[in-house]
């Protein structure tokens, strides 16, 4: 969510019971414009929370002109010093998805592959690198794909200019009470996948200025987002249930729209069984 | 005049005021003759939509010149759908809109009604009352969560507040507590842990049982039919599978059932009241691994099938979270002096408030996990609390090994070995791999000196307790499951049953190979040859017995 909309944007998703302590909140309020000033970032974002066992990890990003470019994550153990984390690439999110169990909460933990190692030990001897993965890179590849799986934005919020970057819409006056019930209203933020393979009826009726990013609609496992309205019905509040602790908010009719993750950063593979 | 069309030899080339005709003077009528006709194509109207481009260009200017947006030229075409799109709505109408009347007004309604104070007889008994009331002070308990960064807003917190004072009027309570809230897929649940006062309890048990007899009757007589149609046919033979035992639930304010709970889908609905949970409901929410839907009514799909509806599941799932995370301070709660042999078999369950408790330093309740215990009852494997024979056999549940209670099984053993199980500290209970199964932190590290412990448990995720001096408390925010660091796998349908005892008679016997039927045909061939033989002799000798006769 957008850090000056936080102390709002926390209210909102508080149905939870996750948030941020007074502390924290105060702190955040400085240290993400600082954040800006120093990295010279147009727009910073409070990413959430991810928990570990002895710490926990408090993730902020930060944008530049094109909103769609891959953006600049950042963490901090106590939300005053930040330091910055490198982007995801794709071995690391392959390794990491091997992983499993809680994050340790100290970012220069080693994990051990240890199952492959009674196997193919001899195999693996020379790519001895690959059994040890620092809990700094687990955490990127995690953010990358908690983002890329479930960071979610109202359609309309954004608009893609001809030249192909992607701003805010200064028109957008928020979804109508209707609109906002529906998943299809709601757009993953992130290089779409499915938009190719609508059929041409469907793209007709597509806007190529609003329409350009995947639909929740078609999610898999069809279910995997709960709606729901909150606070007597005026908060409009998206979890995922795919990836636990992922929350959106948006506020009908107003442009207050944010998603946050608080959660030990752990992906619901048991999703189908629970359904 | 000059080149328009980017394809034109010469477009671009001749800038205004620049253009090689400049310097001739066109004539005035010449002039007003070319604005009419750039006017009359402006006003040509569209043949798609009837506007035509001078009405909406006059439009569009009039509202920049009165809005007067920022960037204008950036927002143009977007304005330019506004204004067109403004078309379309109505101004003056002769019907009238109704109202619409949204949910969100209805909502607003209810919660209205929990701030509006009950008239005439409320009033009175508040006065009587305000000395000692079963009501938590929840804004207190959720202070001290939020310097956690655990809790529900404010506003929701207050709601709360005022449903569970709802609550306390209409029912009659001992204790109150705001257990927590569960999410779930289209509605959460508020859930209230309460205790009735002596006495009271026993008339709701009543009307509980009178529904649960009649239910029993129309099954009785359901069941009394099938036998008559039965007996008219051949009968089957009768299976000789006999289900195990079933195992009584505990009694309401004992063990599993000590408290009862109350839920409710928002502050301001009314509270509905969970049914007691059945040992056999938890054996089985150990087994599955379902999110909740927010309707108590909704059935519970899964195998191994669950006895019963949300409602239970629900109820089934509170229990074991009690039974797994409430805990408190070391020495805040203490047995009551018992005459008699502490290695009683069954563990004590009853424990009262230890008015010479010293609260311990908070820098000590973070460092060592001894320093809280549980104060509720662990559930056996059994699914109850305190340990039942069923009649029958003696069934070999306190043999099976099990990963997931970290409290004895067989309470003889372990009771001598570790403080009574009642009150046992924290430090006994066994991590998940290699993580711990509480984790300990102050809420802040900048000031100490107001600083609050706080635990979070790592196995029900969601979890969590405070101590701040005296005061402490245990909540519970999430989805209701357990931690497990592997996938769940649901347990496999058990064997197919056997439809009959095997036994020689229905046995087939092999079919004998190639060799064995020769060797049995040969051995037959030599059995008659070696007949016809002493036929033969017979013949003879009756032959020559004739012939002697003769």
């Amino acid at each position: 969510m957008e850090a000056a909309s936080l102390p709002a944007g926390l209210e909102l998703v508080a149905g939870g019971g996750a948030g941020l302590s007074p502390e924290k909140r105060a702190v955040l309020g400085s240290s993400l414009l600082l954040l800006q000033r120093d990295y010279r970032f147009e727009r910073v974002w409070f990413w959430g929370c991810i928990q570990g066992v002895r710490g926990a990890y408090y993730i902020a990003e930060g944008l530049g002109p094109d909103r769609a470019a891959p953006r600049s994550r950042l963490y901090s153990l106590n939300c005053v010093e930040w330091s910055l984390l490198p982007p995801a690439t794709k071995e690391m999110v392959a390794q990491a998805e091997q992983l499993k169990g809680r994050f340790q909460g100290d970012p220069s933990f080693e994990y051990e592959n240890t199952e492959i190692n009674a196997e193919d030990a001899e195999g693996l001897i020379e790519d001895g690198k690959e059994l040890l993965m620092k809990e700094e890179a687990r955490l990127v590849a995690t953010i990358e794909q908690i983002d890329r799986a479930v960071g979610i934005i109202p359609r309309g919020a954004f608009l893609k200019t001809p030249l192909g970057s992607v701003h805010e819409n200064r028109n957008f006056e928020g979804l109508s009470l209707t609109e906002a019930k529906k998943l299809s209203s709601y757009f993953h933020f992130t290089e779409p996948v499915n938009l190719k393979n609508k059929t041409l009826l469907e793209k007709a009726d597509l806007d190529p200025s609003t329409d350009f990013l995947d639909s929740l609609e078609h999610d898999v496992p069809q279910g995997s987002w709960t709606v729901q309205l909150e606070k007597g019905g005026t908060v409009v509040v998206l979890r995922s249930l795919l990836w636990l602790g992922l929350t959106f908010y948006h506020v009908p009719m107003t442009k207050q729209y944010g998603y946050v993750y608080f959660g030990t950063g752990e992906k619901n593979l048991d999703l189908p069984f629970m359904l | 005049h000059g080149p328009y069309q980017p394809h034109e030899p010469g477009y671009g080339l001749y800038q205004p005021g620049y253009s090689p005709y400049d310097d001739q003077i066109p004539d005035l009528n010449s002039q007003k003759l070319a604005i009419e006709n750039a006017k009359a194509y402006l006003l040509e109207s569209s043949t798609v939509s009837g506007l035509n481009l001078y009405d909406h260009l006059t439009n569009m200017l009039t509202k920049i010149l009165d809005e007067r947006p920022t960037n204008a030229v950036d927002i143009i075409e977007n304005i330019s759908k506004d204004v067109k799109w403004a078309q379309f709505q109505k101004k003056m109408d002769t019907l009238r809109d109704e109202h619409e009347i949204l949910p969100t007004f209805e909502a607003a309604e209810k919660r209205k009604a929990l701030f509006l104070r009950a008239n005439g007889e409320g009033a009175e008994e508040l006065e009587e009352e305000i000395g000692e009331t079963p009501l938590p002070n929840v804004m207190e308990t959720a202070f001290y969560f939020e310097q956690a960064g655990i809790g529900l807003s404010k506003d929701e917190s207050y709601h709360i507040f005022l449903a569970l004072k709802n609550l306390i009027t209409v029912h009659p309570i001992q204790t109150c507590r705001f257990w927590g809230k569960i999410l779930g897929l289209e509605m959460n649940y508020i859930i209230a842990e309460v205790q009735y006062r002596d006495g009271e309890e026993e008339e709701e048990e009543a009307e509980e049982e009178e529904v649960t007899e009649e239910g029993e009757k129309e099954m009785g007589e359901i069941e009394e039919e099938d036998e008559d149609e039965e007996k008219e046919k051949d009968e089957p033979p009768k299976s000789t599978y006999k289900p195990p035992p079933v195992i009584p639930k505990e009694a309401n304010g004992t063990g599993a059932n000590k408290y009862v709970y109350f839920v409710c889908n928002e502050p301001g609905k009314p509270w509905v009241k969970l049914p007691p949970v059945t040992p056999a409901q938890i054996v089985c929410a150990r087994k599955i691994k379902k999110f909740f839907t927010g309707r108590l009514d909704a059935p519970v799909v899964s195998f191994p099938p669950f006895p019963g509806n949300e409602a239970n599941y629900l109820r089934a799932q509170i229990a074991r979270i009690s039974a797994g995370t409430q805990i408190s301070p070391i020495g805040f709660y203490q047995f009551a002096e018992e005459e008699g042999d502490e290695d009683e078999e069954v563990g004590r369950d009853t424990y009262e408030e230890n008015p010479d408790f010293q609260p311990l330093p908070v820098a000590e309740m973070v460092d060592s996990l001894s320093s809280w215990v549980h104060h509720v009852q662990s559930i056996l494997m059994q699914g109850r609390c305190v340990w039942l024979n069923p009649i029958q056999k003696s069934e070999e549940e306190e043999d099976e090994e099990d990963e997931e209670e970290e409290k004895a099984e067989e309470p003889e053993e372990l009771q001598q070995e570790v403080g009574p199980p009642l009150l046992t500290p924290l430090s006994e209970d066994e991590g998940i791999q290699n993580i711990p199964a509480w984790t300990a932190q102050p809420s802040t590290n900048l000031i100490p000196h107001h600083a609050a412990a706080i635990l979070q448990s790592n196995r029900w995720p969601g979890a969590y307790a405070f101590a701040c001096g005296r005061n402490f408390d245990n909540i519970y925010f999430g989805w209701g499951h357990k931690y497990s660091p592997e996938n769940h796998s649901p347990a496999l349908p058990p064997p197919v049953q056997a439809e009959y005892p095997s036994g020689p008679e229905i046995t087939e016997t092999t079919d004998p190979t190639v060799e064995e039927e020769q060797a049995f045909k040969a051995a037959q061939e030599k059995a008659l040859a070696a007949g016809e033989e002493e036929e033969e002799e017979e013949e003879e000798a009756a032959e020559d017995d004739e012939e002697d006769d003769d």
